[in-house]
């Protein structure tokens, strides 16, 4: 960049306001690098606002500007640091207008290995832009080489599964209900009876922490005998996701050091710690040979709404750079928010190694993970076992599904409902694998396993005919094709 | 009152044993997908022992799920009061792991697993599972008729 | 009590367990596609369509027999015999369709006759006919002969068999030479294991593969008596016949077409005399000889074109596309026989 503004009618570096597009934040011609990390924004500009502009403004206060011209900048390559708004494309039938700004940030702009950094820059003050009516960060293309700077997941799909030695079918877990109010011995029965019932893992729900009436410590400990006596019944390894969630990391360090001494396989922690904490306790878990499962505790307060926030599949992505095992990641069919193009978006992002840009699943920009070990997504919320066709169809294999109502809610007891689940989730594995429709065929498959199992028969007595059939709030913009279910 | 534990480990072990016929048709899902077929026997069905006896090497090139039976039943024939499992073995780059597996034969008696509990300090209690069976020298459990 | 490991490999010496055979193969499922068989002649009209047309269209059993037919010169004798077979198996199918038959037919074959006469390309379409008729699961040709079954040493060879069969499971076994698996002057041979092992599987697992065996005709023969009951498990003989000088000289144009070459007129002449000495000397194999001979006259032909560019002459498409007399003259074989120089050795093939 010259040291003149675009037209060349007042000098570039004259004290004083000018447009961020004559900074050199709007770059229409800019190629981006292999090595750059490129986000999607969508923006929703003030009537009045030109979208380059919009978009150059992002770019300008994700990076390197201010609102002002500062002479400092000439002590620097700063062509290098400024973030580069290369395209804006409007979103087909927004009202009030919406466009889709793709901006390009070079790598020096991030510290390496840092969540808390990326997000800083990325969604640290443009939101509260006064130009924008709107923002939203919808995508973001991770370059290799700044993704290498990453640990990932502490063990990932492929270790889980082999620690837990459970292969070819969706892992089962539930939540400790009633969320709150459980002592500690109260809380382990439930979790022995759902585990020795089929189930694999049960849950501490995000809140429990370590309240007055269930004091963490106490909790560890009945959770653990529930672990191993339904490790006696069965002969299978189990798991409870002890939450070690705290106010202080000191706390945190405490509790999962003590989930380790007493040979849980696995612990929790909650979205709402951030991220630093929650890399820390990654690192700590993948020295610690524990699995670390997180609770996305709050997303939706920034993830739901479709013109302001941060998507969930952006949410996904940077929890797998920083390293988890499980995330909850959405159901399609539960009682929980979610379109199942978007949810196979935040799926494919979660598992895959390579994961295609998709609009029909929002999925802005190709990502190569290069072999980065993926995260187990859990799906938890409002699903039960006469819905195993449709979670396996949308969900795939790889997933945990939690019932928590579902199993803890069956009128013959915690044990039958956790049977019920596990007798559905094999009778499906096995009706997919001889080749079998079983999407279309699943009810007569469930019911014809019901015949032999008159757990999963009361459960489909119950809940057979239950679904949750609300509007997403949130689908991606896909003018051609929409997203159907079904 | 019956006694002893049904071990649960493997996929389909919440279902009825599975007949020779669905074995095959689980295997043949697996030569479709180009998986290996490798079947395994053991006398000591520790959640945490991993490592089953081999019952040869794992199938690489087999077209039809009748010679993965075949194995199966000669497994049977040399060790029917063993737990054995197929496992379906998926080598694609980002996998290289266990893609299925589940048991095909069982003991005719599962006496299960003793649960010690050492209570330490701090009400701290060590766990510890150990097979009934296992007290008892290889080849000589599970009424030692193998 | 001291436990060995795996079977797979028996130690030697005292305490060697049992060859296995007999018990090894006695668990064939029953397959579902029979299942409806039990009760036959129910409740059917001998008017009552069967569906032909369906089973015929479905199979397209026709485009193999056809492609049998373009990629085959001659043989008709042998194709007659296939599409017999393939007709006999449809019928049977659609039989069973109306529950007039139950049992598993034996589908085991003998190919006989000479080397290089279109055994083993037959057997890769009875393959195909066998999977679209739904008598094979999976259609495919294992090939193997007597190093692939026999081993070496006590244990070696029931684990090699096996490996085998378990590799053609699904499709169709291939046993070229199969009278070598046995050798009837000493009993103390493994291959008497294989043979074993073979009948077994030929009776028990008919719907899991086809064994078709082949050879020259007089020492097949003789391996059907040396060994009991194994003619008895085979259904089908099929002899392929020595192709004539004329079916072997459209055999090789065809071969030079298909190759993008063609003969010059008196090349033509030099061919069918090439042709017919060829056939008189020993091991002579038919299509497979047919095939070597044109690799060396191509041989021939470079030569010859490389030398007269050398000496500057201008090469044309012509030339490179065309055979001429003189590299086919230039064979051994109108010099006495083709084991006259190493340089030009016919290598013999199996089969």
């Amino acid at each position: 960049m010259a040291g003149k503004s675009g037209d060349g009618e007042r000098p570039r570096w004259l004290a004083g306001v000018i447009p961020y597009k004559e900074m050199g934040y709007w770059r229409p011609d800019y190629e981006p690098d292999d090595t750059d990390i490129i986000a999607a924004f969508r923006l929703t500009p003030q009537p009045g606002v030109d979208p380059e502009e919009a978009a150059a403004a992002i770019a300008g206060e994700s990076s390197t500007a201010t609102w002002t011209v500062v002479w400092t900048d000439r002590l620097t390559a700063y062509e290098n640091y400024q973030a580069k708004a290369y395209e804006v494309v409007p979103v087909p039938n927004s009202d009030p207008p919406q466009y889709i700004a793709s901006i390009a940030y070079k790598l020096d702009l991030f510290e390496e290995g840092s969540i808390a950094n990326l997000t800083s820059s990325i969604i640290g003050n443009v939101f509260g832009f006064k130009a924008l009516k709107a923002l939203r960060l919808e995508d973001m293309r991770i370059s290799t080489h700044y993704l290498k700077t990453f640990d990932g997941p502490p063990h990932g799909i492929i270790n889980e599964r082999e620690m837990v030695n459970k292969y070819g079918r969706p892992l089962l877990g539930a939540t400790t209900k009633p969320k709150l109010g459980l002592t500690p011995r109260n809380y382990g029965r439930v979790v022995y009876e759902a585990l020795r019932g089929g189930l694999d893992f049960v849950k501490d729900d995000e809140n429990i922490n370590s309240q007055p009436f269930n004091r963490w410590r106490e909790r560890f400990l009945y959770c653990m005998e529930a672990v191993n006596r339904a490790q006696e019944e069965t002969g299978e390894i189990k798991g409870h996701y002890l939450n070690v969630t705290a106010g202080n990391m000191e706390d945190m360090y405490e509790r999962a050091e003590f989930a380790k001494e007493l040979g849980s396989v696995i612990i929790m922690i909650d979205l709402t710690i951030g991220f630093t904490a929650m890399t820390s306790m990654s690192k700590w878990a993948r020295k610690n040979s524990m699995l670390l499962h997180l609770h996305r505790a709050g997303h939706a307060t920034y993830t739901r709404q479709k013109n302001h926030g941060v998507n969930f599949r952006v949410i996904s992505k940077w929890c797998r750079m920083l390293g988890v095992d499980h995330i909850h990641a959405g159901t399609v069919v539960g009682k929980l928010e979610g379109d199942p193009g978007a949810i196979k978006g935040y799926y494919d992002t979660l598992r895959d190694d390579f994961v295609e840009k998709d609009p029909a699943h929002g999925i802005y920009f190709d990502q190569d993970w290069v072999h980065l070990p993926g995260v187990m997504p859990v799906a938890s919320g409002g699903i039960h076992a006469g819905q195993m066709h449709q979670l396996l169809h949308y969900l795939g294999e790889d997933v945990v599904l939690q019932f928590g109502g579902g199993t803890i809610g069956h009128p013959m007891g915690i044990s039958a409902g956790a049977t019920a689940n596990r007798v559905a989730v094999e009778a499906m594995i096995q009706a997919r694998n001889e080749g079998r429709d079983y999407l279309k065929e699943g009810p007569d498959v469930l019911k014809k396993a019901a015949k032999k199992c008159k757990e999963l028969n009361a459960a489909l007595d119950t809940w057979g005919d239950i679904s949750f059939e609300f509007e997403s709030t949130d689908v991606p913009d896909v003018v051609e094709t929409p997203t159907t279910s079904g | 009152m019956t006694t002893g534990v049904r071990i649960t480990q493997g996929t389909f072990s919440y279902l009825p044993e599975l007949t020779d016929d669905e074995i095959r048709a689980q295997i043949q899902y697996g030569i479709d997908n180009g998986w290996a077929v490798a079947i395994e026997f053991t006398d000591d069905p520790h959640p945490r022992n991993v490592y089953w006896d081999m019952w040869g090497m794992p199938m690489f090139d087999i077209e039809d799920a009748a010679a993965g039976l075949l194995e199966v039943n000669r497994c049977r024939k040399a060790y029917p009061n063993r737990y054995i499992r197929v496992s379906l073995y998926n080598a694609t780059l980002t996998k290289q792991t266990v893609a299925l597996q589940f048991i095909v034969n069982r003991p005719p008696h599962e006496p299960g697993f003793r649960l010690l509990r050492q209570e330490t300090t701090d009400r701290i209690v060590r766990y510890t599972l150990e097979p009934y069976a296992a007290r008892d020298p290889h080849g000589e459990r599970y009424d030692g008729s193998d | 009590m001291g436990e060995s490991k795996p079977v797979e490999s028996p130690p030697l010496g005292p305490g060697a367990p049992p060859r296995e055979t007999a018990e090894v193969y006695g668990t064939p499922g029953t397959e579902d596609r029979f299942k409806d068989l039990a009760d036959p002649m129910r409740d059917i009209p001998d008017d009552a369509d069967v569906g032909a047309e369906g089973v015929f269209e479905d199979s397209h059993i026709a485009e193999v027999l056809d492609s049998l037919d373009d990629e085959l010169i001659a043989l008709a004798e042998v194709k007659a015999r296939i599409g017999e077979i393939a007709a006999l198996l449809m019928i049977d199918r659609l039989r069973r369709k109306i529950g007039l038959d139950a049992d598993v037919p034996t589908l085991h074959m003998s190919f006989t006759g000479n080397p290089g006469t279109g055994k083993t390309t037959v057997a890769m379409k009875m393959g195909q006919i066998l999977y679209k008729l739904g008598y094979v699961r999976k259609g495919h040709l294992v090939t193997a002969t007597r190093d692939d079954l026999v081993g070496q040493y006590v244990g070696h060879t029931a684990p090699k068999t096996r490996e085998v069969l378990k590799r053609a499971m699904g499709g169709v076994l291939f046993i070229d030479e199969a009278y070598h698996i046995y050798r009837v002057d000493n009993e103390r041979d493994y291959g008497q294991e294989t043979v074993e092992m073979l009948l077994q599987v030929m009776e028990n697992q008919r719907e899991d593969l086809v064994v078709i065996m082949a050879g020259y005709k007089d020492h097949m023969d003789r391996f059907f008596s040396d060994v009991p009951g194994l003619s008895s498990r085979i259904a089908h003989h099929i002899d392929f016949p020595d192709y004539s000088v004329d079916e072997l000289m459209d055999i090789a144009l065809l071969m030079a077409e298909s190759q993008r070459y063609r003969l010059a007129p008196d090349a033509e002449k030099a061919l069918m005399d090439y042709l017919e000495l060829r056939m008189k000397q020993p091991r002579f194999a038919n299509g497979r000889s047919v095939r070597n001979a044109l690799d060396r006259f191509r041989m021939h032909q470079a030569i010859r074109l490389y030398k007269s560019a050398e000496r500057g002459r201008k090469l044309t498409k012509k030339d490179l596309v065309t055979i001429e007399d003189a590299d086919i003259r230039q064979s051994r074989v109108f010099k006495g026989g083709v084991y006259a120089r190493d340089s030009d050795q016919e290598r013999p093939d199996p089969s």
